[in-house]
């Protein structure tokens, strides 16, 4: 019953006008980037971090939710139309979508993404609300043995999610974990890595760093082969899908919603994993298994459901424990840092209008993003025939003029250009950013931990092994890591992301 | 074979991470090290730098054994206008002001791309120096000019 409570409580903070407006504007802004491809959620959040200051907090985290979750939606659009996904969760969606509507049914095809889409929004709205409070109150039980241990599950789950080769991507963990450590060191006050560079004193913006490696470098990736773009579907009729069409969408927006909550809740590439896996398992045990990638129902409506919930579902390590589990969730806990909410398992006891209302807003926010998709699909198309090369001068700019007014100063705009350069520079070699975003966030979190476990046990590392929380973290890490580089599931891995 | 021509990915990000370990390694010799009871600010840095050049090192000697895809292409000519683009923003974007530094970014970044034209590229200069005059300045009151110091404001 105190769950009716909480929800009630959610529903009163999230039924203002002025909230629904933010949510509102929040799955417009992210339906947009979602459907405009070389736009990605981290960027644009990035961007508008700094509009947020001047909203009341509430308001500033339903909008910057709704359009992240909002982008998973606008994606498929996207890959429907046009072949190319608009969001990287939505690659999987192209191969079947694109299909159905080059046979003349795009408008059943974005229906059932919306339908998979707003089923798995609903039930993993709720999964967050039953499950997020009791995590949180285990979570406050930790020490910083069991945190900084935490943050090493985190870390090697992200590695093995993470596409191409474990290596690369356990190296830019630790990459991420360093470059974290740049400015001044919080117990000793010493200037670490700064090469006397005084702006650097207080580290590294992550907005800068993820602004450069997101926005920047992805323009660069999409300038490779500009050639080489399909046609744009832009008659969208009949949108009704057929008696038969509803059957078989049925049981793979149940299976990818299973799916997409569960692989969400982990760090790294959770959401964007859980459509590829969605979709391969779909494959397997689809009695339509032949007809995928030529336009199977199946192979949109899997994949969709997994990716809105995965969305949802990723603000739980957020929410509950304070821990990012994406760049996206580490610009929600820099937004509540700057609103001066301290994140952690505290923030559902000592904010309970905020956490409610978010999580009942995002029900809401699903609903604007069915009405938003489909009555208005008209307005999206025109959109998505925008030309590419009128739109990276823009992002240019937004990104260029965001990060100048962070601190307003130039000096973040040349970080941020450096930082495009080694996000390119790495996405030649196959090497991730996410794990390195992520590993950045936590840099300065996990040397606090250890320090404070070290303090707590005399100087000695056991500490980690022998408090049973923290070696469970720690050998479920090391087992999630041994599994993936076994010779079987290092092939099943390659398969999954290779879809 | 030259491992840097048949796995050019593993060679390389193993060089750039035994690069970066072993000069985080060594600026962190500056540092006071502490003891684990008492950590100083080069225990933990340390510590990584040294797993990244374990990384790194595995890396290397994997591109000589185990044969890898090719980088592919690169979009240099991308990649250098957009880099210089910003760059020169954030150069002048005082000095001469908005009206002068984002149709400069928004032109110069365009001609990255293989369907350049210079019509389109002016006037989308002209819109975006609008839009963002009214909406960051006007709107958001971010502190930059419209028109710089070198023209005497």
């Amino acid at each position: 019953m105190e769950l009716l409570a909480n929800l009630g409580l959610g529903l009163s903070t999230s039924l203002t006008p002025l909230n629904l407006l933010y949510c509102l504007i929040g799955v417009f802004l992210g339906t947009l980037i979602g459907v405009l491809p070389g736009l990605g959620p981290t960027a644009t959040i990035a961007m508008l971090l700094p509009v947020t200051f001047t909203l009341p907090p509430v308001s500033a985290l339903i909008m910057l939710a709704g359009i992240y979750y909002g982008s998973q939606y606008g994606g498929s659009t996207t890959s429907i139309l046009v072949n190319v996904p608009g969001e990287a969760a939505s690659v999987v969606t192209a191969l079947d979508g694109y299909q159905m509507a080059r046979q003349g049914r795009a408008g059943v095809a974005l229906t059932t993404a919306a339908v998979g889409s707003f089923f798995a929004g609903t039930v993993a709205t709720i999964i967050l609300a039953l499950f997020a409070p009791p995590l949180a109150a285990v979570a406050l039980k930790f020490g910083p043995a069991e945190f900084f241990s935490l943050m090493v599950l985190g870390l090697l789950a992200a590695i093995v999610l993470a596409r191409g080769s474990l290596l690369h991507a356990a190296g830019m963990v630790v990459l991420g974990l360093l470059l974290g450590l740049v400015g001044t060191d919080v117990n000793s006050g010493a200037q670490r890595f700064t090469f006397g560079i005084l702006r650097l004193a207080d580290g590294i913006g992550f907005v800068v760093v993820a602004m450069g490696m997101f926005g920047l470098a992805e323009i660069t990736r999409n300038l490779e082969n500009e050639g080489d773009r399909s046609t744009v579907v832009k008659k969208v009729a009949n949108l009704m899908p057929t008696r038969e069409d509803w059957k078989r969408m049925i049981g793979p927006i149940l299976r990818g919603t299973a799916i997409g909550s569960a692989l969400g809740i982990l760090p790294g590439s959770g959401s964007i994993l859980g459509s590829f896996a969605a979709y391969a398992i779909e494959k397997k045990v689809s009695k339509n298994s032949k007809e995928f990638g030529k336009g199977a129902i199946e192979g949109v409506a899997a994949p969709e459901s997994a990716n809105n919930a995965g969305a949802q579902t990723s603000f739980i390590p957020m929410l509950t424990l304070g821990i990012p589990s994406n760049p996206v969730m580490a610009l929600m806990i820099g937004a509540m840092i700057i609103q001066g909410i301290q994140p952690g398992p505290s923030v559902i006891t000592e904010q309970p209008k905020l956490f409610w209302g978010i999580i009942v807003s995002m029900w809401f926010g699903n609903l604007f993003l069915v009405i938003l998709n489909l009555p208005m699909i008209g307005m999206w198309v025109r959109i998505v025939s925008v030309p590419y090369q009128l739109l990276f001068p823009a992002i240019l700019v937004f990104c260029s003029i965001g990060v100048f007014s962070l601190n307003n100063t130039e000096f973040d705009i040349y970080v941020m250009a450096f930082f495009a350069v080694l996000g390119y520079l790495f996405v030649k070699l196959d090497c991730e950013p996410a794990p390195m975003l992520l590993a950045f966030i936590l840099g300065p979190m996990m040397e606090e931990y250890m320090r404070r476990a070290l303090l707590l046990s005399r100087g000695d590392p056991m500490v980690f092994i022998t408090r049973p929380i923290s070696a469970t973290l720690l050998a479920l890490g090391a087992l999630a890591i041994i599994a993936a580089s076994l010779p079987a599931m290092h092939k099943k891995r390659e398969e999954a992301f290779r879809e | 074979m030259n491992p840097i021509a048949r796995n050019a990915k593993d060679f390389w990000t193993g060089f750039i991470y035994i690069f970066v370990g072993s000069g985080a390694l060594i600026i962190s010799r500056d540092y006071d090290m502490g003891t684990a009871l008492k950590m100083g600010p080069a225990y933990f840095p340390t510590l990584l730098s040294v797993l990244l050049m374990v990384i790194g090192i595995i890396s290397v000697l994997r591109s000589f054994f185990k044969s890898g895809s090719p980088i592919g292409v690169v979009a240099w000519k991308g990649l250098v206008l957009i880099v210089a683009s910003t760059l020169l923003f954030g150069m002048i974007v005082r000095g001469a002001g908005l009206i002068i530094a984002l149709p400069l970014l928004v032109i110069v970044s365009a001609s990255a791309s293989v369907r350049f034209s210079w019509k389109t590229s002016l006037a989308e200069a002209v819109g975006i120096t609008v839009f963002c005059i009214v909406i960051f300045l006007k709107g958001l009151g971010v502190p930059l000019p419209i028109l710089g110091s070198w023209f005497g404001n």
